[in-house]
């Protein structure tokens, strides 16, 4: 789950540079004209753009706080530190690190996550009371993150390759105008047929996600609301609120005390320093 | 996890509290070398946590030898505090853990033990442990056979998965091609055994204040031990060696001075190699255990072999289910080498997670031996309750037990089911 909502890397240059180079040769035919972009080119192109404006982070952390509510509007809460590095080789994914501190009972337990472009993910669990580091499969990507309504799949690094896009429309949203664009994955063992994405024409942020299941109804709704800007380019949303249609369950996610390049390194982001965390 | 080791049920204190008081002169001097380092002025963050846990233990039936108590109800309570001293940003930090069990029957069961006193000390590409610390190498789950650093704290559970702190100096170098660890670990921690009077003590009391050591030092040799450990894309895989004190001792029969039968434990020194390595394909992990061990009679061979098959959200739900089979193998000559249960064994267990908000999980899973259908095996069940409570329901029965079978035929009897409540703070 790397860093929740930034959905970036360098890694994604090489596949910017090749959809770039495809964008151009439409535009050659178009005689430089947008009309002649599909709305399959131009939900690719937003995606892309997306992208590009959230490289160079470098590395990062924060703490969340995770609130459960179940339809009888009962909560349980989970409290949460994920430090997050960005990989600078194409060929491999952004790196992250999950250390739980509430309920106390999970208290030290530990995930590791190096994240793929095609392949699966590596993941490892960390479990304090017995000092086991155990390797997991991550063939799990549909199924719920501690018990709450996001799955991994919408916490993971939301790579450019693990979808194909189309842009449906362009509509207002609050007080901003955002383009409105379909994503499918194409990644193994998604729970979703398909998002649609609510992305603002100014910052190209992600506002709001409409979830379809496998029978392709609308199965959640995710909001991403205060946002902040940090080191004057990167754009984070504070509160991430996911709705489960289906269920009438859900679940807050706030953020807290973001910190960009603090020097993190590979090394902090192996499966052998994982008993280390804290 | 669900039954592992097998040997152990009597219970011992004198070394360890000797051991203990070494580790923990080892811990202290360690401490205020770095408490006196210059750049450590700046004030740390402490940290305590913990938690206190209610235990009630039920024996169906009789026990099976006379001097065992007709004990059908078992209760005791343990604590478990933590607490944590930082500095550095994180780079140096103490950790202190003890534990305490009352127990309402087994004297031998209410103990305390230091779990953890050690100073970690970590560096760009390595770090070092010094004082008591715990140590887990190892991917199976049936039995935890590569898993030899710290001994077993075998009064707790049967299933091998609770352990006695070990003093120890520690260092782990990260490098591209694996991590390498080394141990000197001075100081034994003789196994714990169960009173003479108590449930799943086995066949014969044990008599732990005799135990003897091929080692002249006794508990004070030096043990060393090396591991290597690296990640091969889908492949993960540790290769050990540990030249050392048996932790499982041998028992040997004698008549004490009562004129009655005892077994006393007897600690060989050895050399064990071993080999760990698990293969993450998909929702399958295939996993692999093995071990070399020369010092107890010949030189024999161990193994655990198996997988874990993992069915995501089954039925359409949220819950998964585990399947694991594993098979166990212990080519050891019992008349030199500490008794085993699981020289040919299969291991089959399922395991179910809910995913829901309290973390429900069950699991079922059973040991057969292949040449007597002696069987042992176990149901758990857990889940939170609100933000600071678990519960937790285990129970391990012992059914179709083959009178040959030493460890099985001794605890026959002693099928037992505990309900343990857990406060987390």
């Amino acid at each position: 789950m790397n860093s929740f909502q930034s959905q970036h890397s360098p890694r994604r240059s090489g596949v910017t540079a090749i959809m770039l180079a495809a964008l151009s040769v439409t535009a050659a035919f178009g005689a430089g004209s947008a009309l002649a972009e599909t709305p399959e080119e131009k939900g690719l192109a937003i995606a892309v753009e997306a992208d590009k404006r959230d490289l160079g982070w470098v590395d990062s952390e924060s703490e969340l706080k995770m609130i459960l509510t179940n339809r009888n509007g009962e909560t349980s809460t989970r409290e949460l530190r994920i430090k997050s590095l960005e990989v600078e080789d194409p060929t491999v994914g952004d790196k992250s690190l999950t250390i739980f501190d509430r309920p106390r009972d999970i208290e030290g337990t530990a995930f590791l996550s190096h994240t793929k472009i095609t392949e699966p993910d590596d993941q490892w669990l960390y479990l304090p009371a017995l000092k086991r580091v155990k390797r997991i499969s991550s063939a799990n990507k549909s199924g719920p993150f501690v018990g709450s309504e996001f799955a991994y799949e919408d916490l993971i690094s939301q790579e450019v390759a693990k979808y194909t896009y189309k842009w449906l429309r362009d509509e207002a949203c609050g007080d901003l105008q955002c383009f409105v664009v379909e994503r499918f994955p194409v990644y193994e063992n998604s729970g979703y047929t398909k998002q649609v994405v609510w992305i603002d024409q100014q910052e190209y942020r992600p506002m709001k996600t409409d979830f379809y299941d496998r029978k392709d109804s609308l199965l959640k709704t995710l909001v991403n609301t205060d946002y902040n800007q940090y080191l004057d380019q990167y754009w984070r949303a504070h509160t991430l609120q996911m709705d489960n249609h289906q269920t009438g369950k859900s679940t807050t996610l706030t953020f807290d005390g973001y910190k960009f390049r603090i020097g993190s390194s590979e090394g902090d982001f192996t499966s052998n320093r994982l008993k280390r965390a804290r | 996890m669900i039954f592992g080791s097998d040997k152990g049920r009597l219970l011992k204190g004198d070394g360890n509290v000797r051991a203990s008081a070494v580790a923990g002169a080892l811990a202290l001097s360690a401490f205020s070398a770095a408490l006196s380092l210059p750049n450590v002025v700046q004030a740390g963050d402490w940290d305590f946590s913990g938690s206190v846990a209610g235990e009630l233990r039920v024996f169906p039936n009789a026990p099976a030898f006379d001097e065992q108590d007709d004990t059908r109800f078992s209760p005791s309570i343990a604590v478990e505090p933590e607490v944590v001293y930082e500095w550095s940003g994180g780079d140096d930090r103490i950790t202190f853990v003890p534990f305490a069990r009352l127990d309402a029957h087994d004297d031998n069961r209410s103990h305390v033990d230091l779990r953890e006193l050690n100073w970690l000390h970590v560096a760009d590409d390595w770090d070092s442990v010094i004082g008591v610390d715990k140590v887990f190498w190892g991917v199976t789950e049936s039995r935890h056979l590569v898993d030899i650093i710290n001994q077993d704290d075998a009064v707790e559970d049967v299933d091998g998965e609770d352990k006695l702190g070990q003093p120890m100096l520690n260092l782990n170098l990260f490098r591209d091609w694996g991590t390498l660890s080394g141990f000197v670990l001075p100081g034994f921690r003789e196994r714990p055994f169960r009173s003479n009077d108590a449930r799943l003590r086995g066949g014969l009391p044990v008599d732990d204040d005799n135990a003897t050591y091929e080692s002249n030092a006794e508990e004070y040799h030096v043990d060393f031990a090396v591991r290597w450990a690296h990640t091969f894309d889908d492949l993960d895989v540790g290769i050990a060696h540990f030249h050392g004190t048996s932790r499982e001792p041998r028992l040997l029969p004698r008549v004490n001075d009562d004129g009655r039968v005892v077994l006393v434990p007897r600690y060989d020194q050895i050399d064990q190699t071993s080999l760990d390595a698990q293969l993450t394909k998909d929702a399958w992990l295939w996993k692999l255990e093995a071990i070399s061990r020369s010092g107890q009679g010949d030189r024999f061979f161990a193994t655990v072999a198996g997988f874990e098959y993992t069915i995501f959200g089954l039925l359409d739900s949220n819950a998964d289910l585990g399947l694991l089979a594993e098979y166990l193998y212990d080519g050891r000559d019992e008349d030199d080498a500490p008794a085993v249960l699981t020289d040919d064994d299969f291991f089959l267990g399922a395991r179910a997670t809910l995913n829901d908000e309290q973390d429900t999980t069950f699991l079922i899973g059973g040991i057969v031996d292949r040449d007597t259908q002696s069987t042992s095996f176990s149901v758990e069940a857990e889940r939170r309750i609100g933000q600071h409570w678990k519960a937790e329901l285990e129970g391990r029965f012992f059914v179709n037990v083959d009178d040959e079978d030493l460890i099985l035929n001794g605890i026959r009897d002693d099928d037992v089911i505990t309900l343990r409540l857990t406060r987390f703070f």
